[in-house]
């Protein structure tokens, strides 16, 4: 019995912390419906701020608490620069925009720790006063934890009175449920999203704070409770402080007594609870449908056909790409491998957001089994190159068609938040399961068959598949199939009113981007010649989201621009100290200056040059 | 000669209010047919409930004898109903005669076409349908520049394109200027005239309705309360009763005409 007890506090203990970064982040949501990346690294902060000035102040138990707050202040007024600088200018950008860049802002705060805490973990002092463990029932529970219990249900407590017992808290509830309303009665917004922000990230500090004499502080804190803060928040149904509670609460417990069991679980059980809870509560437990969207996006231009001139240049484009290993050093040869590579699987995920009109934060997913897939049938089955490269697309096809049957069934970002927590599930097993995927040392020595092997044969063969793939692609965002797709993403109850099952559709168009982000992966593992869980996870998805954004959403070339951009930059930028920062801030840059990203550019500047010569 | 839409005991609660109460009418070969009433009576309860959008508590909807009651609205759209919104709904990613295009390749069912051209098919069709509500000038503008009238004429052009029995228009006129309602409306007439297609639309327009409808139907509070040609109703105490200051209604009509 004691030992359960343990357990149960220890899981209350962490849905403590847990809450505490993921109300902050439910707020900021629920206000500003921006989906903040950002807020694990403002969780981070809390805890290496609250490290130095813990062990500078040395004040026992007054100045340990003192601390824990001032970092929490602090981190506040970090929110605060963060939302003038950066976030007020892209409140009426879709939320893609608004994902890319906080995650902009991850980058620049892991470099900014790293220049200013160093690299290395540190450990923080226990808390005076709580240093000591009690014995409840046999077991030694430490007085920490118990202290963490109380502080949980005492800040959702104080949230509440803020919210129903100020006129500024009444506000934000009426900013959650419809802030054009609360903007049309008189109520200055910029201030209320700026409030709301510096709240929710002060809460994250103080989460990371109280978590010093917990576990060691480090430059990983940041992404990896960002996460599980996502799965809490879309459990407990965005902009809910009570629903964040009890979510929080779930997961912690439900964690704490499935590692009895299967010791493995505890990386995809959020994940699992959550797309559980989003199919039968597609708003989450508290949330309530019509929060789910960004800022509304000017419709788009229509289509139009290559004409025959555009063609041509295409063509030469594609002729000169063709010679280019002639040319070229074999290391640019198979940086332009990468660059093909990198494009089918921004294309596949443009088709999938820019044409199907749903956001995944979970693209990567799809790369992954492909690449896995082909990268086993190797090493297991010991197939061929060429039927492991055809079992890579079917395999993320097969996955696509699963994931997507539950994705669909939901929008805007609470589709992203399925397709991400699809993903995470993908990459756990991966590294969870050692013996069939090579866990965390992934799969080595998967080479292509003899007579690809030079790097000049694999070109071509890379070549033909990706740009076979990225044709396919573009030939069907013409076709009525990818018509009708637009057609469910403008309107789905005019695509309903003419006869189309637009949830079938969707589900049709999410599994052929899945397949052809499979086929990239295959192209990539060979191309390689190893695969590891990195390739599904979710900094990988959202390299995705970046190539898309970076050239542009509303053009079909754009995530063509944005792919050769990204690994361009990346292979330059990754070669320098704190590349990280510098990434981050061409991110923010393309964002708040060029919003339209590169095929935006190039369109204007076409413009341009032919008013000048008319 | 059986009618084409066939409706009996249509009623519809939300918890315990009664928005539809035993509604049944008929109704008959390219007639058109007004549904009116005031604020609340339930005229888009019911439309919702003819088009599939909301199942009924209870009643039979029959198309040409077939039960539409459970049926999937796309399925209905199948079946031959077209219909146009109270606020419009198009695509506005795209021109005016890919809309047209975009219900002519659902119709031919090649929805999952991956390898044609879309913006090239029944190109034809598209654009006499775009010609029978005077959009042909128009075809190639995006969709999202269209004036709100003008997009009215659209939905109508789609809600043409599969040759339906019966088109339901929900308030077609609502948020247009007077001349251009009663363009749309002598449009939709014309068409009714010359053809295969029975219409219902609700409306609060007084005069398009006893200018164009065949007959009309009055609800209040969810019930059927009248029936009949336009000089009936107007004539029926118990309506002008509804409509307390609808008497003026009907006085300004008459002045008009």
């Amino acid at each position: 019995m004691g030992f359960y007890l343990a357990q149960l506090l220890t899981g209350l203990a962490n849905a403590s912390s847990l809450f505490l970064i993921a109300s902050g982040l439910s707020i900021i949501f629920g206000v500003t419906r921006i989906v903040n990346f950002a807020h694990g690294s403002f969780y981070m902060l809390g805890a290496y701020l609250a490290y130095t000035l813990v062990t500078t102040l040395q004040g026992g138990i007054p100045g340990y608490w003192f601390s824990v707050l001032a970092a929490a202040v602090l981190v506040g007024g970090i929110g605060l620069v963060v939302e003038l600088t950066i976030l007020r200018r892209i409140y009426r950008a879709p939320e893609l925009f608004q994902l890319v860049a906080t995650f902009g802002v991850v980058l620049i705060v892991q470099d900014a720790t790293l220049a200013i805490w160093g690299a290395e973990d540190l450990l923080g002092p226990r808390a005076p006063g709580l240093d000591r463990a009690v014995r409840l029932m046999g077991e030694p529970i430490p007085e920490y934890d118990l202290a963490l219990i109380a502080i949980g249900p005492a800040v959702l407590a104080a949230i509440w009175l803020v919210f129903h017992r100020t006129r500024w808290g009444v506000l934000v509830r009426a900013a959650t449920q419809d802030r054009e309303m609360v903007g049309a009665l008189g109520v200055n917004q910029a201030w209320l999203f700026s409030a709301a922000f510096v709240l929710g990230s002060a809460l994250a500090g103080l989460g990371g704070a109280l978590q010093i004499p917990r576990e060691a502080v480090s430059l990983q804190m940041d992404l990896s409770i960002i996460g599980e803060a996502f799965v809490v928040v879309v459990i407990g149904g965005m902009g809910s402080v009570t629903g964040a509670f009890v979510a929080a609460v779930l997961i912690s417990v439900l964690n704490a007594f499935a590692i009895l069991i299967f010791p493995q679980v505890s990386i995809v059980l959020p994940f699992v609870v959550m797309a559980a809870v989003l199919i039968v509560r597609p708003y989450g437990l508290f949330g309530r449908p019509g929060s789910e969207h960004g800022g509304a996006e000017e419709p788009e231009q229509p289509l139009r056909l290559l004409d025959q001139r555009s063609t041509m240049v295409l063509l030469a484009l594609v002729a000169m790409l063709a010679f280019s290993p002639a040319v070229v050093s074999d290391f640019t040869t198979i940086l332009l491998v990468d660059v093909m590579v990198a494009t089918l699987f921004a294309v596949s995920l443009h088709f999938m957001m820019g044409i199907g009109g749903m956001v995944s934060f979970g693209h990567a997913a799809y790369f992954g089994v492909g690449a896995y897939a082909a990268a086993m049938a190797v090493k297991m089955l010991g197939w061929g190159m060429l039927p492991a490269m055809a079992l890579g697309p079917v395999a993320a096809a097969l996955a696509a068609l699963f994931f997507g049957w539950f994705c669909v069934r939901l929008s805007g970002v609470y589709l992203a938040m399925l397709t991400m927590a699809a993903a995470q599930i993908l990459w756990g097993v991966t590294f969870q399961w050692q013996e069939v995927t090579g866990g965390d040392d992934g799969i080595l020595g998967v080479w292509p068959a003899e007579w690809a092997s030079s790097d000049r044969v694999y070109f071509y063969l890379a070549l033909v598949l990706c740009l076979g793939g990225i044709w396919l692609l573009r030939r069907v965002a013409h076709s009525p199939f990818g018509y009708t797709l637009r057609g469910v993403r403008d309107s789905r109850i005019r695509a309903e009113a003419i006869g189309i099952d637009t949830r079938f559709h969707q589900w049709m168009g999410f599994t052929l981007a899945g397949t052809l982000a499979g086929l990239a992966g295959a192209v990539f593992v060979f191309s390689k010649g190893s695969v590891f869980p990195d390739a599904l996870s979710i900094g990988h998805s959202i390299d995705g989201l970046i190539m898309v954004l970076l050239g542009g959403i509303h053009a079909l070339a754009g995530p063509v621009y944005g792919a050769m951009a990204m690994v361009l930059i990346e292979d330059w930028v990754s070669r320098l100290d704190y590349w990280r920062f510098i990434f981050g801030g061409i991110i923010l840059t393309v964002v708040l200056l060029a919003p339209d990203g590169i095929a935006g550019g190039v369109r204007r500047l076409i413009q341009l040059v032919r008013r000048d010569a008319a | 000669m059986t009618p084409v839409l066939e409706v009996r005991g249509l009623s519809k609660a939300f918890g315990g209010v009664q928005a539809v109460d035993d509604v049944s009418f008929e109704l008959r070969q390219s007639e058109f047919l007004a549904l009116i009433g005031p604020n609340g009576a339930g005229k888009t309860t019911c439309f919702n409930m003819l088009n599939g959008y909301l199942p009924p508590s209870a009643g039979s909807v029959k198309l040409n004898g077939r039960e539409l009651i459970g049926t999937p609205p796309r399925r209905i759209w199948r079946l031959g109903v077209g219909r146009t919104f109270q606020i419009t709904a198009t695509f506005l990613s795209m021109t005016v005669r890919e809309n047209v295009q975009m219900a002519l390749i659902s119709h031919h069912r090649r929805v999952y076409d991956l390898f044609s051209r879309a913006t090239r098919m029944y190109l034809d069709e598209a654009m006499a349908l775009l010609d029978l509500v005077s959009m042909r000038e128009q075809a190639d503008r995006p969709c999202s520049e269209l004036a709100y009238g003008d997009l009215k004429r659209l939905e109508l052009a789609i809600a043409l394109a599969h040759e339906p029995a019966l088109l339901l228009m929900d308030e077609p006129t609502a948020g247009m200027a007077p001349s251009e309602r009663v363009a749309l409306m002598a449009l939709t007439a014309d068409i009714v005239a010359r053809g295969h297609v029975s219409v219902v639309f609700t409306e609060h327009d007084m005069d398009v309705v006893f200018a164009h409808a065949h007959r009309i139907l009055v609800l209040n509070r969810g019930r059927l309360i009248a029936e009949g040609t336009g000089a009936e109703i107007r004539a029926n105490p118990l309506v002008q009763e509804v409509y307390l200051g609808g008497g003026r209604l009907f006085e300004k009509e008459r002045g008009n005409a």
